[in-house]
């Protein structure tokens, strides 16, 4: 390799995802691309810039709008050995793919005994914020993460990106990787080479010792900026990053807060039965003798998300919602008496 | 008439052989539900025996199928063993799913049937996928692989339908949509449910060519599918072939099918393709009654091994419940059983 390739780069998330799924397609050739305009029009969010000119139309294979005919043609080809990383171009249009992906792929290597691995990947983007209105902002990574049989990834950074997308190409299981639209323009320093992340390992992504924050996804950026800040304020925060949302790291989740006696989770999705609710009801499992307060949660406000700025704003946990819940957990466990 | 309409005498023994297992085993199936061996749903194939076996005479060892859940008879003449099928009913672990799918579920990767499946149309999509895989594997030509996907009647109504056909058409795969026609959808009409109910033309749209063959002429059948797989493997063209049957029974085991009128169970039973065959075998010589009975004394011993073999076989044991959880193992899977931690306390 030369000193060059070995350096740690600087790039967008989407610029991540697209060096991925390069060099995975150069390194097996049964990795192929299903999805809507990911071939002459580049993909509706670019993720595969460039790669119908060098790897062709069967390689980059541009679909009708079919979302459940070319999710489950995804299926029957990698039941015959490829590899097919499918772009649904958001999470929402998904839905019209769900009996593929909830019937089949995440049943048909467990209910056949075993006999045949779907190694499938699904990749879509989630997330409001751009005023797309209510059917095209939309969080529903808990729909999935319930299914046994899928795995879930959620990565927040570039390098996570690209770690977990390594993994998800060569696991033998039905990998839904969900992605978000605030992410993209997101820039980090990537590691050179092509070592896979871990599926089901959380991160803690900044360490500290009062209260920990666990998240995911866009909501990591938010946290690791908040706990940067409140850290200038002598109030030490620790982010964990969920990164795998099934299979759910649980020990790194309880060790955190065994350490802080603190909990917030923000997440993007809905408050009612969402990630937070599952985490909560993890903490009470791994760490009630060490916490000092309940778990607090901030997540989107339960409403179709409007379209005015104003209230889709209002909708979306921010850093100041998240803020606020950190210093009122603080305040009612007399952090600061 | 060509020369495949035709069979030596031989060939159509053979068939009727075949017909009768899936007859027999079928039977023995409602028996063995009545009895509490077999749960969950159950649907038979009685009344399509000669569709089961035309088809499957047709389809090579090395082309794939995928079919719904009315599978039993599929799996048989796919090769699988009897008993390992009756096994899986029963929901042992040596059944040919280990007892993890069940009557709907029959899976076999050494024969190349990749499932039947539960959901109406749901293996449709990855039926047509893996027609697309096979585009990548070589060249169409008169020994390329295929795909054959069988349906009913009432799933050309579902989206996957028409969307997989779609598909099919502008990626030019090597694919076989086969509707077995019985003529209900559970209790609804094909007329009641489809906007064009000759089923075979509904490809139209997506310029595949449709043909509907009388699905009890064992012989029509296979024809059929002939033609239909050889279009596929050379010229990678899907076709839809709709194959004319009767339901002798109801939807499943415990449908007592009382939306049938008198007349219209009058005219199923009169079309039954296995007492047909075997008149049509001992009317023009072929066989004798005592041999026709001597195949179906064979084939009924055949059907009773099968089920002392399910019966003997282990049923699964509570510890091997997450056995089959990834096939990639990843850290933190879930394993508790209901009522156990998550999380376990150092």
């Amino acid at each position: 390799m030369s000193a060059e390739a070995d350096k740690t780069k600087l790039v967008t998330y989407r610029q991540a995802l697209n060096d991925t799924l390069r060099s995975e397609m150069s390194r097996d050739e049964k990795v192929i691309l299903l999805g809507e305009e990911i071939g002459i029009f580049e993909g509706s969010y670019k993720i595969t810039a460039g790669l119908l000119s060098e790897f062709g139309p069967e390689r980059v294979r541009d679909t009708p709008i079919a979302e459940e005919g070319f999710v489950g043609a995804a299926i029957g080809a990698a039941m015959l050995g490829m590899r097919p990383v499918v772009e649904i171009m958001t999470l929402n249009f998904s839905l019209i793919a769900i009996d593929q992906i909830v019937n089949h792929a995440a049943k048909i290597y467990g209910m056949f005994g075993g006999q045949q691995s779907v190694p499938l990947v699904i990749r879509m983007p989630g997330g409001g914020g751009q005023q797309l209105a209510a059917t095209h902002s939309q969080n529903l990574e808990v729909w999935y993460a319930h299914v046994p049989g899928l795995k879930v990834v959620a990565p927040s950074t570039p390098a996570d990106a690209k770690a977990l997308l390594l993994a998800a190409i060569r696991d033998d299981d039905p990998v839904i990787f969900l992605e978000n639209l605030a992410l993209y323009n997101t820039k980090g320093e990537v590691p050179p080479g092509d070592t896979p992340g871990e599926i089901g390992r959380a991160a803690v992504v900044k360490e500290g010792t009062d209260l920990s924050v666990i998240t995911y996804s866009r909501a990591t950026t938010i946290a690791v900026e908040v706990a940067r800040q409140m850290a200038q304020e002598g109030i030490s925060v620790e982010v964990v990053d969920l990164r795998s949302l099934r299979p759910l790291d649980r020990p790194t989740i309880c060790a955190s807060v065994r350490k802080t006696g603190r909990a917030v989770v923000l997440e993007d999705d809905w408050l009612s039965y969402g990630i937070g609710a599952e985490i909560s009801a993890t903490l009470m499992e791994g760490a009630f003798d060490y916490l000092d307060a309940p778990v607090r949660r901030v997540a989107a406000a339960e409403v179709p998300l409007p379209y005015a700025k104003p209230l889709e704003r209002r909708a979306l946990p921010d850093a100041v919602d998240l803020r606020r819940v950190i210093l009122e957990l603080l305040d009612d466990t007399s952090f600061r008496s | 008439m060509n020369e495949s309409r035709t069979a030596d005498a031989g060939a159509l023994v053979e068939f009727y052989r075949r017909m009768v297992l899936i007859r027999k085993f079928e039977l023995t199936a409602d028996q063995m539900y009545k009895r509490a061996k077999i749960g969950g749903y159950c649907h038979l194939n009685l009344g399509e025996e000669a569709s089961v076996v035309g088809l499957m005479d047709a389809l090579r060892p090395t082309d794939y199928l995928f079919t719904n859940y009315r599978d039993h008879g599929y799996a048989l003449m796919r090769g699988m063993d009897t008993g390992k099928v009756m096994a899986e009913l029963f929901g042992k672990t040596t059944g040919v799913s280990k007892g993890r799918g069940g009557s709907m579920h029959m899976f076999d990767t050494s024969t190349r049937m990749l499932g039947g499946y539960g959901i109406v149309g749901g293996q449709i999509p990855p039926a047509t996928g893996a027609a697309l895989a096979l585009t990548y594997r070589g060249a169409p030509g008169p020994d390329a692989e295929a795909v054959m996907c069988q349906m009913g009647d009432g799933t050309t109504n579902i989206g996957a339908f028409h969307e997989s056909l779609n598909l099919a058409a502008v990626w030019s795969l090597p694919i076989v949509y086969v509707v077995i026609n019985n003529r209900l959808g559970m209790g609804t009409t094909v007329e009641k449910a489809a906007g064009e109910p000759e089923l075979y033309k509904r490809g139209a749209s997506y310029r595949i060519p449709g043909v509907r063959a009388d699905g009890d002429d064992v012989l029509a059948v296979r024809q059929a599918v002939t033609d239909a797989l050889d279009q596929a493997r050379t010229q990678r063209r899907p076709a839809l072939l709709e194959l004319m049957s009767y339901r002798l029974r109801g939807h499943s085991v415990v449908d007592p099918a009382r939306y049938r009128s008198a007349a219209d169970v009058e005219t199923a039973q009169e079309a039954d393709p296995v007492p047909a065959l075997r008149a049509q075998l001992i009317a023009d010589g072929t066989l004798t009654e005592k041999q026709a009975d001597a195949i179906e004394t064979e084939m009924e011993e055949q059907v009773a091994a099968a089920v002392a073999f399910a019966d003997a076989g282990p049923d699964p044991t509570p510890d091997q419940l997450f056995d089959y959880a990834y096939a990639t193992p990843v850290p933190n899977a879930p394993t508790a059983l209901p009522g156990e931690r998550m999380v376990v306390l150092p």
